[in-house]
């Protein structure tokens, strides 16, 4: 499958309540390697229960696949709740750190008043570089590193997204 | 919850325990050094040990045991080669449903990590082919760890669970408290099945002109036979298997067809094709039995009943989708259909093309042109063994040409490594199974490039008094790699020849087995009735053809309308 064809897929988010135990990533990971799975992004940690973990995951693939790939992480034994959101009806977030090359007070002012309209936070300033904290749907981070790509980006880290359904 | 407190005692003597209390009666093992203490607690244990001479033995003999008990079976490793060396038969569980659970030892809790001799992160490696592998870290865990693997391992779709046990584990002494009942909040196997779906299988299959059952393995894990066979009977439907499934349906019972598949009998592979509407009980329309995916049951109902949820259109879509185990949904069913089914009569069009079928391809399959073949040999021994007797195979020709010749009468006594195609399963397999049933006649048929691969498992069964029959169908060669070089590669050879080496009647021989060569039907029957009247192991090395090919063939990748019939 060539990443075009990958990325043209529809994405969905995987949401799970998982043991709070040593290994239980490994075996959800290798499951979606040993099925030829892609993740998208992962992010673990835990819950209001201690002895469990909220992994969220999200992956493209083909709906008739999703129906497959949900069957058999539900047949992962430490697995104990997999649902697939309704992006419709979830409030989903992800938080990137962007540092940004700002040879000049102009491009700072410029990152900063870009920062501000996206009520991105700015953590730190260097001599020659800003960064910048964006939280919101991966499409909004998205949108702020295709604006800021003009000054460069000197690195960047992203957390992939939590979610959680709405309501009750 | 009702615990049982026992007095202090050590991780290995909680472990013996544990065994006894699951209803543990035989384990095969082979010892060192990080599994020691376990030895030393298993001389006092309430249940056998057999020894083996190679571990990937040991997990065969336990799933051939558990395939014939349909229960769990028991083999035990030390750590690092001795637990590499069980996953090719912890694999081969796996792929076929089959109940194990594999006990390695492990270095210390404090050299995991280190790189320490005959150290190897084994839950890593079994991850992909095991229900669930545990480590206990402490000596009170063992109770509950083991509790859990035989749930785990027997119930839902059955599967090998692995427990890793560190040596300290094993060792430390401390208060040990028994439960008597274990919840794994993360596993819910369906059993019941959605009565509704049962109903519109029901009316689906009334209405059908030209239904065909397709039993899978699942029917011979849930013991569904006789649920089967009453289904079978009340819509007068004609009965293919799977080869997994083979002997999951009397094989000479009058709606019988056989095995479909790569190397299914054709007129089972034929009528599968002109059927209006397939009932699949506990298939998984894997690639060998349906050839293309897109191509099968194309404008047919197909209703798939399975316990496993992630087997229902994983493969191959379906009109109705039934989630349960099978012997309780045939059950239900049988009940359904005894209601709204008249006695039909066996003078139907669809009966009369099934015989029309079986006549004209034992007509027109004609016999390799030799006195003896496999195929001779084959229906010769259906001929003198009693039908109560354990059938298990090699892999490769033998294994395909049993699925062809040799009809098994008595339901769920027929195994082999479907799934994985493990070549060396059979034998040890087969000492499994008569160890689980030692009053019946167990006959492992092999080649000689698979028994190679196991044959120092003669050492087991005639020490351990449990004789087998090697049915030795011996063509000299890596027979189905050599005839796949015929067919695909224009007969440039490489690899397959095994230049008569070793000898197999001095091999049984030099183990303190029986050796028979029979290089002629006369003396094969001679053979076969000499090992049956004996209580010793027996190989009988059956000299064939090495060009006798295995005929009818579906080619990978095509469809069974494609199938070369080799007439």
């Amino acid at each position: 499958m060539s990443s075009k064809e990958y990325r043209n897929k529809p994405l969905y988010i995987i949401s799970s309540l998982v043991e709070n135990k040593p290994g239980v990533l490994f075996r959800i990971t290798n499951l979606f390697r040993a099925r030829s799975f892609n993740i998208e992004s992962i992010t673990v940690g835990i819950t209001e229960k201690p002895d469990l973990s909220r992994m969220t995951i999200t992956t493209r693939i083909d709906e008739a696949i999703l129906d497959q790939l949900v069957k058999q992480l539900r047949k992962l034994i430490d697995i104990v709740e997999v649902e697939v959101l309704d992006v419709n009806n979830t409030v989903y977030r992800e938080l990137a750190l962007i540092k940004i090359r700002a040879k000049d007070f102009t491009n700072r002012n410029e990152i900063i008043n870009f920062a501000n309209v996206f009520r991105a936070n700015i953590l730190d300033i260097g001599k020659e570089s800003v960064t910048v904290e964006v939280i919101g749907t991966p499409d909004k981070i998205d949108a702020f590193k295709n604006l800021i790509i003009q000054y460069e980006i000197v690195e960047m880290a992203r957390t992939g997204v939590s979610a959680l359904q709405r309501g009750e | 919850m009702n615990i049982r407190t026992m007095s202090e005692m050590s991780g290995a003597k909680a472990l013996m325990y544990s065994l006894e209390k699951e209803g543990v009666d035989i384990v095969f093992g082979l010892p060192g050094g990080a599994n020691l203490p376990i030895y030393d607690a298993l001389v006092d244990a309430q249940f056998r040990h057999v020894l083996v001479r190679h571990e990937q033995s040991a997990a065969h003999m336990a799933d051939g045991y558990a395939r014939i008990k349909r229960k769990a079976g028991v083999c035990l490793a030390t750590s690092g080669p001795g637990a590499t060396n069980l996953i090719t038969g912890i694999a081969t569980a796996y792929a076929d449903s089959s109940p194990l659970i594999a006990i390695t030892g492990q270095v210390p809790l404090n050299m995991i990590g280190k790189d320490a001799f005959q150290e190897t992160d084994i839950i890593g490696v079994a991850n992909p082919c095991t229900k669930y592998a545990f480590q206990p870290r402490s000596a009170t865990e063992i109770p509950e760890v083991v509790k859990k693997s035989f749930y785990i391992a027997e119930s839902g779709r059955p599967g090998p669970v692995l427990i890793d046990i560190p040596k300290d584990v094993q060792q430390d002494v401390t208060e040990i408290q028994f439960p008597d009942l274990i919840k794994v909040r993360g596993y819910k196997p369906t059993v019941d099945p959605n009565l509704s779906n049962v109903g519109k299988a029901v009316e689906l299959l009334v209405s059908s002109q030209r239904p065909i059952i397709m039993a899978g393995g699942g029917v011979i894990l849930s013991g569904a036979f006789s649920e089967l066979q009453a289904v079978a009977e009340l819509i007068m439907a004609p009965v293919v298997t799977t080869f997994k499934g083979k002997g999951a349906f009397p094989e000479n019972h009058p709606l019988a067809m056989g095995p479909i598949g790569m190397h299914g009998h054709a007129e089972a592979n034929r009528i599968i094709l002109e059927a209006d509407c397939i009932l699949a009980v506990g298939a998984r329309f894997s690639d060998r039995s349906v050839g293309r995916f897109d191509e099968f049951g194309k404008g047919m109902n197909i209703i798939h009943l399975d316990i496993d949820p992630a087997e229902i259109g994983k493969n191959k879509s379906v009109d109705i989708a039934i989630v349960g185990d099978v012997k309780s949904a045939l059950r239900t069913m049988v009940k359904m259909l005894s209601k709204v089914v008249t006695k039909k009569s066996s003078e139907n069009p669809w009966l009369k093309r099934r015989k029309e079928l079986i006549d004209y391809f034992s007509q027109n399959i004609k016999d390799y042109p030799k006195e003896l073949t496999a195929r001779k040999a084959l229906k010769k021994l259906r001929e003198l063994l009693p039908p109560e007797s354990i059938v298990t195979t090699e892999v490769g020709q033998c294994q395909m040409w049993t699925s062809l010749h040799f009809d098994v009468i008595s339901p769920g006594t027929f195994f082999s490594s479907t799934g994985l195609g493990t070549m060396g399963f059979g034998f040890p397999a087969s000492i499994g199974a008569k160890a689980g049933r030692p009053n019946v006649h167990v006959v492992d048929i092999a080649g000689d490039g698979s028994f190679n691969m196991t044959e120092n498992s003669l050492a087991v069964s005639v020490l351990e008094n449990l004789p087998v029959i090697v049915f030795l169908l011996n063509n000299d060669m890596l027979g189905m790699v050599a005839q796949w070089q015929r067919t695909f590669y224009d007969r440039r050879y490489m690899g397959v020849h095994q230049k008569n080496c070793p000898d197999y009647v001095k091999i049984a021989e030099a183990y303190g087995a029986n050796g028979l060569k029979a290089q002629s039907m006369g003396e094969l029957e001679k053979a076969i009735k000499s090992a049956l009247r004996t209580d010793v192991a027996t190989v009988i090395d059956i000299t064939i053809d090495p060009e006798e090919d295995v005929y009818p063939f579906v080619a990978p990748g095509t469809g069974l309308k494609d199938m070369i019939t080799g007439a």
